[in-house]
């Protein structure tokens, strides 16, 4: 069957998907999108963690059917998203005025364009705290974390460590013991408290 | 293998009827997992997210009538008032994001000895609604799981709602596991006090073939709270009162052993959640949650 989505908001059709595939599966396999990583297929360790039209859910868990016509938000489009909030955020506070320091013309800002394929990103606040923090070691958690911290900001942008352990706690992580994760959490909420 | 999308609940069911092999699917989040270790390769799925009124929820006086659709996440933020005990059961599924996606009506579906909503289900007091073509019946909860992983679905129904008699009273949810999150019940249980009807109702997950009502220990329990006048004196319940209500919850299981857990262990923590949650809910009530107001 045919799939069409929009993802990191840009429109996507799959063809010859199998109709048991997962959302999971569509992105890595199918559109060119590895940065959702497949691990337990199951639902337990978070680490193929998008969001699904706004809300964080195991991709490796939506049949690729569900996901037709949907708003996808991979890893690979953290930044865009994070940067796209901002103006939205900057937008409220002053409007009709462009952010400063971003690229492109009057107007755009709202809605800044998605990153073209090749071009480098600047990263999401959250990516850098995660840099910063030494909270990524192997790796292979972290595009699902970064996808769950990321929502987690932007429903709580001052949360408390209760908060932020529930909301990490399905995602797992075997190198870090999760210290260097939380420290880098609690630095982007620190970091976007600042900026706003 | 055949993607079955209905736009609406009568479409859904006419797709049911016409295709009875069909594996309904909502957040995905017990079947996806068959479909990718391959334990299950349906001819059909049956995809119920587009149909919008399954993931909506209403209050009436007595109960709420909650779609089959509407995922943990919602239930946990919107219902905490007038389903306590489902609210706390709800948190306790998966992970944030399995909560997102899970539902009770798949919970129900799956009919899991495990499911979480199970044992909050049962000390409600709620009824299943189930639809085909050919009309729709309500089945109480205690008489919808027949066996580990089976109910009492025709091969042509789907689950509409389940009708969940709102709170009149404190409620608890407990539940037995390795951890906080990500976990499968070794053992659940759940209590309902209802001050309005004088009864207490209880719930006991993955401690027996089926989730079951400890129906002896919520009698005996009514009967001592009735006899002493406790609802109405918000009394501290008798030590007595209490062993014997534990004994019964206990004996109410019929667990076996497994990789979880073994059938004496969960006997016991059954016993042990019984009366922690007794406690919860009765202290809660003392404190005048759910009780009207007293004579001066």
């Amino acid at each position: 069957m045919r799939v069409n989505m929009t993802v990191n908001g840009r429109p996507y059709e799959a063809d010859d998907v199998w109709e048991g595939e997962s959302l999971l599966y569509v992105l890595r396999e199918r559109l060119g999108l590895p940065g959702s990583k497949n691990a337990c297929e199951q639902g337990e360790c978070g680490s193929c963690t998008v969001r699904l039209d706004g809300v964080p859910v195991c991709a490796c868990l939506v049949a690729a059917g569900q996901a037709e016509g949907s708003e996808v938000v991979t890893v690979e489009g953290l930044a865009d998203h994070a940067r796209q909030r901002s103006g939205e955020a900057a937008g409220a506070v002053c409007p009709g005025e462009p952010e400063e320091g971003h690229p492109g013309t009057p107007g755009t800002t709202r809605h800044p364009e998605p990153t073209r394929p090749g071009q480098v990103a600047p990263l999401a606040p959250v990516q850098q705290a995660f840099i910063d923090a030494g909270a990524v070691q192997c790796g292979f958690c972290t595009p699902g974390l970064l996808v769950t911290a990321d929502e987690l900001l932007e429903r709580n942008p001052d949360p408390s460590d209760a908060d932020i352990r529930e909301a990490l706690s399905g995602n797992l992580c075997r190198c870090t013991g999760y210290e260097k994760i939380l420290d880098a959490v609690r630095l982007a909420a620190a970091r976007t408290g600042e900026a706003v | 293998m055949d993607f079955l999308r209905p736009a609406g609940w009568e479409e859904a069911l006419a797709a049911k009827a016409e295709h009875p092999t069909a594996v309904p699917i909502a957040g995905g989040t017990d079947v996806m997992v068959e479909i990718n270790f391959d334990h299950r390769r349906p001819e059909y799925l049956l995809d119920l997210t587009r149909v919008a009124e399954l993931a909506e929820w209403e209050a009436t006086d007595r109960t709420v009538r909650l779609g089959a659709g509407v995922p943990y996440t919602r239930i946990i933020e919107e219902l905490r008032t007038e389903l306590p005990g489902l609210a706390l059961a709800a948190h306790t599924v998966g992970s944030p994001q399995i909560r997102n996606r899970g539902t009770v009506g798949g919970n129900l579906g799956a009919a899991s000895p495990a499911g979480d909503a199970h044992p909050a289900l049962l000390a409600a007091g709620a009824e299943v609604e189930v639809a085909s073509v050919r009309g729709t019946r309500r089945i109480p909860v205690e008489e919808f799981f027949t066996g580990v992983k089976r109910h009492v679905l025709e091969p042509d129904e789907l689950i509409r709602a389940v009708h969940i008699r709102r709170a009149d009273g404190p409620q608890q949810f407990s539940k037995v596991g390795t951890r906080n999150a990500m976990v499968i019940a070794v053992c659940a249980f759940a209590v309902a006090l209802h001050p309005r009807t004088r009864t207490v109702r209880t719930g006991i997950g993955s401690a027996a073939p089926t989730p079951v009502r400890a129906r002896e220990a919520e009698e005996f329990l009514g009967a001592a709270l009735d006899e002493g006048g406790f609802w109405d004196s918000g009394a501290p319940l008798d030590p007595s009162v209490v062993r014997r209500f534990v004994e019964l919850c206990a004996g109410a299981c019929r667990p076996i052993d497994d990789v979880r857990g073994t059938a004496a262990y969960r006997r016991h923590a059954v016993g042990v959640m019984a009366r922690r949650t007794l406690g919860w809910t009765w202290e809660a009530y003392r404190e005048g949650e759910g009780r009207t107001a007293q004579c001066a």
